[in-house]
């Protein structure tokens, strides 16, 4: 399984639904062998890893020559040109590359930074190449990736081994970038897609997002919902600033998260109810823009931003919070909502979000509908039944949407794929 | 003889330490004690002593013929007194040579002028009273928060007593007239101004170090000749700066020091000018034309007006946010709220957040600690939110224990004890008429109120109204409560 990120060195919701992935599939007898770019120290030392940063590429293999020759699609878009001879390949790399170390022969070892930073799409490529190694090295059945980062390695993986690809898809470009894609990256996704003999989607949004936008037929496409780590329900005292109520808003900063109608639903609850406190936790490229826009409404005195939090602080903001509100403007699944959840937070949540499909006790409403927003937000905090209803049954909910449940509909995929090749 | 006039500004701002959003409700110490420490201990010995110490010498020097006044916020009163004492004592070393007066202004370097004339007034008389207990002199010459200056403020001003203030010679203002006369408040005649020129006054506080100015480096023989050169009509020169110029904006190395040593003597042996405090300038002076200003003036930046504090979204929220708590922070007596409330209206906190980037926001970014201006702002108002729960929280109890001695008094005078037990009933049994029955029970108990105005509770919420009437006429008495809290603050 190639993964890009794994708890506890974390910054998104990837590395958290890998862990409970991993973890429900171990639960269901099936063994992993989990490849990260880079090991932090610190991961749960139940899971069987491999460290791309300590993989020697042997380039004199010829399993690894055959696949280069094969793989030469794959380079579209990429500063990667196509080439004659390993050894012509390992030069080219040397030129544009410091980040690797040859050893004696044509044996290599790559660095990674494990980063989303400006050499990402370098990294991506050289996992792929690291990718070939492990899957010469290794023994299994079925290769599986985890979004656009992991494809090519996926796809390489599989050129070596012949086995099955799965891939996974968490997000696709569209819900990260809306209308304004980066070509190589959705050219890397589409890549994945077709080489796959089988998708798993995290919702029906994403599933249509992929046979819409990237033509991939449907019935390759499997909808496999996310879970949510279970843990025991904690009472949070409510210490601070909360005598008062607080709505929260927790996640990127970013276009995708709708947290600009967050605001403008706040203006609106404020005037009915002025002693609300709102609470914005992330960064993102629009802070700056919603602490302009917040201060411009005049509600800085009752809306809060707290940076960047973590795991502990957000436990403890999911504590203090009266309402979790979720407005994102596409969600291929949202695990927040879930979290929130767990601590007992009743949760509102926009349609535009994969977790939508799967939840009951939460209030669903349109991104844009900002009046809704507002009108279910002063619903929760001024009829206590209704949100004590919501935190008891939502709680039960999220309990019974354990990764072991989610898992075994991955390893029935599993088999199914198998059964195709075979 | 024509006059030369110094003023020098001392202000230190209680700086915020960093403060999350998690302290809320936790941490009540918003001051980075640490910090303002590190920053007064350096001012003091790169300019406070040393400058003094120049100062006290050219007085005794010349023997009464060097002049110079002062406004010290109080902010920077109270860093002195917990981290600088030495500086206090020379400051005091100076009061008693009577070569030096000392102005007022408000408490806390505050923009209070511009939102509330009761806290702009309890704040200058709480400054005025601190520099008289520590300088033995009572300031007769008033000079606002960065010279910030309107009809209006000069109206309010000269309400409490002052017959002079000072403020910015600002073009906009004069036109094509010079501010080296003296002046008066066009709409109040019994408010004289003396106009910072600011053009001689920059030229020491700004341009002295410049190299790429043609003036540079500027001597005290090139200063005094600009000074020859002024019109013989003309009969003042009004020198504003910022103290912490000497030694501190213009550095020891630059020269500064030394232009200070020799100005004087200059000045007194090769021209017809001679030193004077604003007082004796007003004294001796006739009033020679009247200004008008409707919007604020101010002698900061290219713009002379409150953009630098006021404006932007963000500062324009946090000040509101501040003055909305006013009313419950006045009825409020604990001291460290009373302490809080002060050191957050200092117009630093607004200046950090300016968003001008462009020419002054050089400036700008030299007196600024925090990286942004939004940075500076989510500080300031997590800060405020923990301030205003505080405030509510003891308003709340405040308003509990009124009504905890108006409820039985109320009740032994009106026998209506059946009244609200019927309302309760009412109300299980239809909800929507209830409201009304609420409606009227909230209407009778004013009449109680009314009835039991004799008890004492009652009496103190008629007493701020007593107070505004009786304050024109006798603004003395409120001097005595307000000096008990400039000790209890000690």
């Amino acid at each position: 399984m190639f993964g890009w990120e794994f708890p506890p060195h974390i910054s998104g919701g990837l590395g958290t639904a890998c862990y409970g992935m991993v973890s429900g599939l171990l639960h269901n007898k099936v063994d992993v062998l989990f490849v990260v770019p880079k090991l932090y120290g610190g991961e749960d030392d139940k899971f069987r890893f491999v460290d791309a940063n300590q993989v020697v590429v042997d380039f004199g293999d010829q399993a690894i020559i055959n696949s280069l020759k094969r793989l030469n699609y794959l380079q579209i878009n990429s500063p990667i040109v196509p080439y004659v001879s390993p050894e012509d390949f390992i030069l080219s790399q040397e030129e544009r590359n410091e980040s690797k170390h040859v050893l004696e022969g044509n044996k290599v070892k790559y660095a990674f930074s494990g980063n989303y930073g400006k050499d990402l799409i370098r990294e991506v490529e050289q996992y792929a190449l690291v990718a070939m190694q492990i899957a010469k090295d290794n023994d299994f059945d079925v290769i599986h990736a985890h979004d656009w980062l992991t494809y090519q390695a996926g796809i390489a993986a599989k050129q070596v081994s012949g086995k099955p690809l799965v891939v996974h898809v968490h997000a696709t470009e569209f819900d990260r970038s809306g209308e304004h894609v980066n070509q190589s990256v959705y050219d890397i996704e589409k890549a994945g897609f077709e080489a796959a003999d089988n998708i798993i989607a995290v919702s029906r949004l994403t599933r249509r997002i992929l046979i819409d936008r990237y033509g991939i037929p449907p019935h390759k496409i499997v909808v496999v919902h996310n879970a949510v780590e279970q843990r025991e329900k904690k009472v949070y005292i409510k210490e601070n600033l909360l005598d008062k109520q607080i709505v929260t808003f927790l996640g990127r900063i970013t276009f995708q998260k709708g947290p600009d109608y967050f605001v403008e639903a706040a203006k609106k609850v404020l005037e009915v109810m002025p002693d609300v406190h709102f609470v914005m936790a992330g960064h993102g490229d629009m802070y700056l823009k919603l602490v302009e826009r917040v201060a411009e409404l005049r509600m800085s005195s009752r809306f809060h931003f707290t940076g960047f939090l973590n795991s502990a602080e957000t436990d403890k903001m999911y504590g203090m919070s009266s309402v979790y509100v979720m407005p994102s403007v596409s969600e291929p699944f949202g695990i927040t909502p879930l979290e929130a959840m767990r601590s007992g937070c009743p949760v509102i949540i926009s349609n535009q979000s994969g977790v939508a499909e799967v939840l009951r006790y939460v209030i669903k409403v349109d991104f844009w509908n900002i009046n809704k927003l507002a009108d279910s937000i002063i619903g929760l905090l001024a009829y206590p039944e209704i949100s004590k209803t919501l935190a008891e049954e939502g709680w039960k909910e999220v309990e019974g949407m354990k990764w072991e449940y989610a898992s075994l509909r991955v390893k029935e995929v599993y088999s199914e794929t198998l059964k195709q090749v075979r | 003889m024509k006059k030369l006039c110094f003023y020098f500004q001392v202000h230190q701002p209680m700086r915020l330490r960093h403060y999350r959003f998690f302290d809320i409700s936790k941490n009540h110490d918003y001051f980075d004690d640490k910090f303002n420490f590190e920053i007064m201990r350096k001012v003091a010995d790169k300019c406070y002593l040393p400058m003094n110490q120049l100062l006290l010498d050219l007085i005794h020097e010349f023997k009464g013929e060097f002049k110079v006044s002062f406004s010290i916020s109080g902010t920077a009163l109270d860093q002195f007194e917990m981290y600088a004492q030495d500086v206090l004592d020379s400051f005091k070393r100076l009061a008693a040579t009577g070569c030096v007066e000392f102005l007022a202004e408000t408490y806390s370097h505050s923009l209070s002028a511009l939102i509330s004339q009761e806290e702009f007034t309890n704040q200058v008389k709480r400054q005025a009273a601190k520099i008289e207990e520590l300088f033995g002199q009572k300031p007769k010459v008033f000079r606002n928060t960065e010279l910030i200056y309107s009809n209006h403020i000069g109206w309010m001003v000269n309400q409490m007593g002052y017959k002079t203030m000072l403020t910015e010679g600002a073009d906009k203002v004069l036109d094509w007239r010079s501010p080296n006369y003296l002046y008066q408040n066009e709409h109040c005649p019994d408010l004289k101004l003396l106009l910072k020129n600011y053009k001689l006054s920059d030229d020491i506080a700004f341009r002295f170090s410049q190299a790429s100015w043609d003036a540079y480096p500027l001597t005290a023989d090139k200063y005094v000749d600009w000074l020859k050169s002024i019109s013989w009509t003309e009969e003042i020169v009004n020198l504003f700066m910022d103290y912490e110029t000497f030694g501190e904006h213009q550095w020891k190395e630059s020269g500064i020091f030394d232009f200070m040593y020799h100005l004087p003597r200059l000045v007194l042996s090769r021209s017809e000018f001679k030193f004077c405090t604003p007082s004796e300038a007003v004294k001796e002076l006739q009033v020679r034309g009247s200004i008008s200003v409707d919007n604020p003036i101010s002698w900061a930046d290219m713009e002379r007006d409150l953009s630098a504090w006021l404006g932007n979204n963000i500062q324009d929220d946090a000040f509101e946010s501040l003055y909305r708590l006013e009313e419950k922070v006045k009825r409020i007596k604990n001291a460290d709220i009373q302490r809080d409330w002060a050191y957050l209206q200092t117009s630093d906190h607004f200046y950090y957040m300016c968003t001008k980037f462009f020419n002054d926001g050089d400036v700008h970014k030299y007196f600024n600690h925090y990286n942004t201006p939004y940075e500076a702002f989510i500080n300031y108002m997590n800060v405020l939110s923990d301030f205003e729960e505080r405030v509510n929280k003891m308003v709340e109890a405040l308003d509990a224990k009124v009504e905890k001695k108006i409820a039985p008094a109320a009740q032994s005078l009106a026998p209506k004890k059946e009244a609200p037990k019927k309302a309760e009933a009412v109300k299980k049994a239809a909800p929507i008429k209830s409201k009304k029955v609420k409606v009227k029970s909230q209407k009778e108990e004013p009449k109680k109120k009314v009835v039991a105005k004799k008890s004492a509770p009652a009496k103190k919420k008629e007493d701020p109204e007593k107070k505004v009437a009786a304050k024109k006429a006798a603004p003395k008495k409120k001097e005595a409560p307000q000096k008990k809290v400039v000790k209890k603050k000690k």
